[in-house]
């Protein structure tokens, strides 16, 4: 599904990404871990489009096409998801308004027709129980004035709305208390499709006790040094970065 | 270049204003000589360092004292919400009846156009008429006094809470080119009275020259009164306008305020009030919206002179084009105003490398245990908001169209009058969206 071959990065000339080289498959869940500044919310906003990075070189194919040449606009019709490490405040849009323009231009996309205001509201009607959300925060303006957990529940909320085929979590568990953790994960684990894949961004192994992944890679110095399986990520947790970083340093 | 309006003074004072009452005579004539010294304010003057009134002063404009014009209800419709709302209506400044509807207030509610107030409740509007609005340092305001001639009267006794919005509608025609109009408004809320103004500053004109709507509205906010206050300065693509609001509020006394803003050559709206006693709350919020060579200018004052009450200010803009914004909000607080709580803020987008804006928040604070906040923004569309929507699959375009309307919205969402917060979201929708793919926010 999605073919990351030495990709490297910059931002304001400086370089964050030095050659990754990631293939996910559908069906499967990444974890990708490593300590502050090791360029995994990078790699993650690169695949979504995000107009501060600069590619400087390698390649991304997601389904057979070059997704670094496609807009921001036609990844997300096309299925890639970024779920925000800080989620926007859009202060004046209401979060209903904007779940349903989103729903639209995706369906639009897949050549399916749009729902009207009633229909949609039956779709959320579903989909605000999956992350246990009040009908208020429709009404609200997008994100302002949420907590934190309100805000990464919304983002959990987009993502079921508009089913993506690649899914990106960027550090969706920093600032988590437990409980919302478990109604964040659980919303990410109900979203699994086998035709589906799942990239999870993350400091902390905790996440990965309930969203469990097939790979876990370690990302530092903008370089992956190890991946393995999701024992990798206990062993993290265990005895912290250090010991990987002087090993590649080494 | 005063010396037009000197001249057209003697006549109004020989015919035209004639059968005033004795002190309104009086105050015109104490108004035209501040005027005569004053002169109109210069760039100096630290009051318009941003707004040069240049166009008005170098302009051959002279004051409008007698009938004018013909409206016909029609022509109004685009000023108007629906809705069964009192009407008075002004053309050039002169009261129209035909135009004008007040049926069903409550006991204790007056709704009148300024002669006949005069006439009826002449205690009332010598109380308070000319006694809030100074014109000692105001250019303007003398000469709105001045010229003092028509307008609207608004009472409403203890107790009565109108349930119908009061709408006044200023409107002008082709007949104001050349033309200065002085309309003038009072309102006055006994305590525990409640009413909703709107003022809509308009014109049918379509292309017709230069004239200059000179208004001024003086409240009287009695204790535990609430009034809500919503301007709208809709003036043509060559008016000149200026416009000066100002209220004194009594304790536990409430004022909300809505400053809209689109039209215009050059226009100044002053928002004015003085918090007057303990446990008053003022809300301050407007919307400019400019664009090609257009002056938009605010001028926001709030002096909290008793301690326990608050104020909240929210302006914002969006400026277009060469267009130039200004918002310039004083907010003083006096030594005895302890336990102060005011939060001021101005937020300005520009969609134009040509569009410009001074802000300049201020405040003065002279009491030592208050919480008082200010801050300005001045930017333009965000790019991370901007990420954020097409990454979920909102075009470019869209997203674009759609932030900027909201940066709007934000602000207008704060008008609780339904009718005219809907027809400005719509206005304001149509404004910032292109043809026929025109964004359903609802």
């Amino acid at each position: 599904m999605l073919e990351i071959k030495d990709l490297r990065a910059t931002v304001a000339d400086k370089e964050i990404l030095k050659g990754i080289t990631l293939t996910v498959n559908a069906g499967e869940v990444h974890a990708v871990m490593g300590p502050n500044g090791s360029g995994k919310s990078t790699l993650a906003q690169i695949l979504a489009g995000h107009p501060a990075y600069e590619v400087t070189g390698g390649s991304v194919t997601y389904d057979g096409q070059d997704l670094l040449a496609m807009d921001a606009e036609v990844r997300a019709q096309a299925g890639v998801f970024l779920a925000f490490q800080y989620p926007i405040e859009i202060p004046g849009v209401s979060n209903a308004y904007f779940l349903r323009a989103a729903y639209n231009e995706v369906r639009k996309a897949r050549g399916e027709e749009e729902v009207d205001p009633m229909s949609f509201a039956d779709l959320m009607d579903e989909k605000m129980k999956l992350v246990e959300m009040d009908g208020d925060m429709l009404t609200r303006s997008v994100n302002t004035g949420f907590s934190g957990g309100e805000k990464k529940r919304n983002e959990i909320l987009q993502m079921a709305v508009l089913e993506p085929k690649l899914a990106i979590l960027d550090e969706t568990d920093s600032g988590l208390d437990i409980d919302a953790l478990r109604i964040v994960a659980g919303g990410v684990n109900a979203l699994k499709r086998p035709d589906r894949a799942t990239i999870v961004v993350t400091h902390y192994q905790r996440l990965l006790n309930y969203i469990v992944p097939d790979f876990v890679h370690v990302l530092a110095g903008g370089r992956i040094v190890r991946s393995g399986g999701k024992e990798l990520a206990l062993e993290l947790e265990a005895k912290g970065y250090d010991w990987l970083l002087e090993e590649a340093t080494a | 270049m005063i010396d037009g309006y000197l001249q057209r003074f003697e006549e109004f004072a020989r015919d035209g204003g004639a059968a005033a009452p004795e002190w309104v005579r009086s105050l015109r004539l104490s108004a035209i000589t501040r005027f005569e010294t004053l002169g109109f304010p210069s760039t100096r003057n630290e009051d318009w360092h941003f707004t040069s009134v240049a166009p008005i002063a170098e302009s051959t404009l002279l004051p409008i004292t007698g009938p004018s014009g013909s409206v016909d209800a029609a022509q109004l419709e685009p000023f108007l919400f629906g809705g069964a709302w009192h009407q008075l209506t002004f053309v050039n400044g002169r009261y129209d009846a035909s135009l004008s509807h007040v049926a069903g207030l409550p006991a204790g509610a007056r709704v009148l156009p300024l002669a006949q107030a005069l006439d009826e409740m002449p205690v009332l509007v010598e109380a308070h008429l000319g006694r809030i609005a100074s014109y000692d340092a105001h250019s303007f305001t003398a000469l709105n006094t001045a010229f003092l001639n028509d307008g609207a009267v608004i009472h409403v006794a203890a107790d009565v809470e109108l349930a119908a919005p009061i709408h006044l509608v200023y409107v002008s025609d082709d007949a104001a080119s050349g033309g200065v109009t002085n309309p003038r408004t009072l309102i006055v809320l006994d305590r525990h009275a409640k009413a909703t103004v709107l003022e809509t500053y308009g014109s049918t004109s379509r292309g017709a020259g230069a004239y200059l709507t000179n208004a001024v509205t003086e409240a009287v906010v009695g204790e535990g009164a609430t009034l809500t206050h919503l301007k709208l300065q809709r003036e043509s693509a060559q008016a000149f306008h200026v416009g000066t609001f100002d209220a004194r509020q009594a304790r536990d006394s409430h004022l909300v305020s809505f400053s809209f803003a689109t039209g215009g050559a050059l226009s100044r709206s002053n928002v004015y009030t003085e918090l007057r006693g303990e446990g008053c709350g003022a809300t301050l919020n407007g919307l400019y919206l400019a664009d090609a060579d257009q002056t938009i200018d605010h001028q926001t004052r709030i002096e909290h002179v008793e301690p326990n009450c608050y104020s909240r200010e929210l302006y914002k803009g969006i400026l277009d084009g060469a267009s130039h914004g200004v918002f310039n909000g004083k907010v003083y607080v006096h030594p005895e105003a302890q336990k102060t709580d005011g939060k001021q803020t101005n937020n300005t987008l520009l969609l134009s490398e040509k569009a410009q804006i001074d802000t300049k928040p201020q405040l003065e604070i002279f009491a030592d245990d208050v919480k008082c906040t200010h801050g300005a923004t001045v930017g333009r569309l965000d790019e991370t908001s901007l990420f954020y929507m097409k990454s979920r699959g909102i075009d470019a375009r869209t997203a674009r169209e759609l932030l900027t309307y909201a940066f709007a919205a934000d602000v207008l969402e704060t008008i609780e009058l339904t009718p005219v917060r809907e027809g400005l979201e719509a206005a304001t929708l149509r404004r910032y969206t292109e043809g026929d793919r025109r964004l359903a926010v609802r």
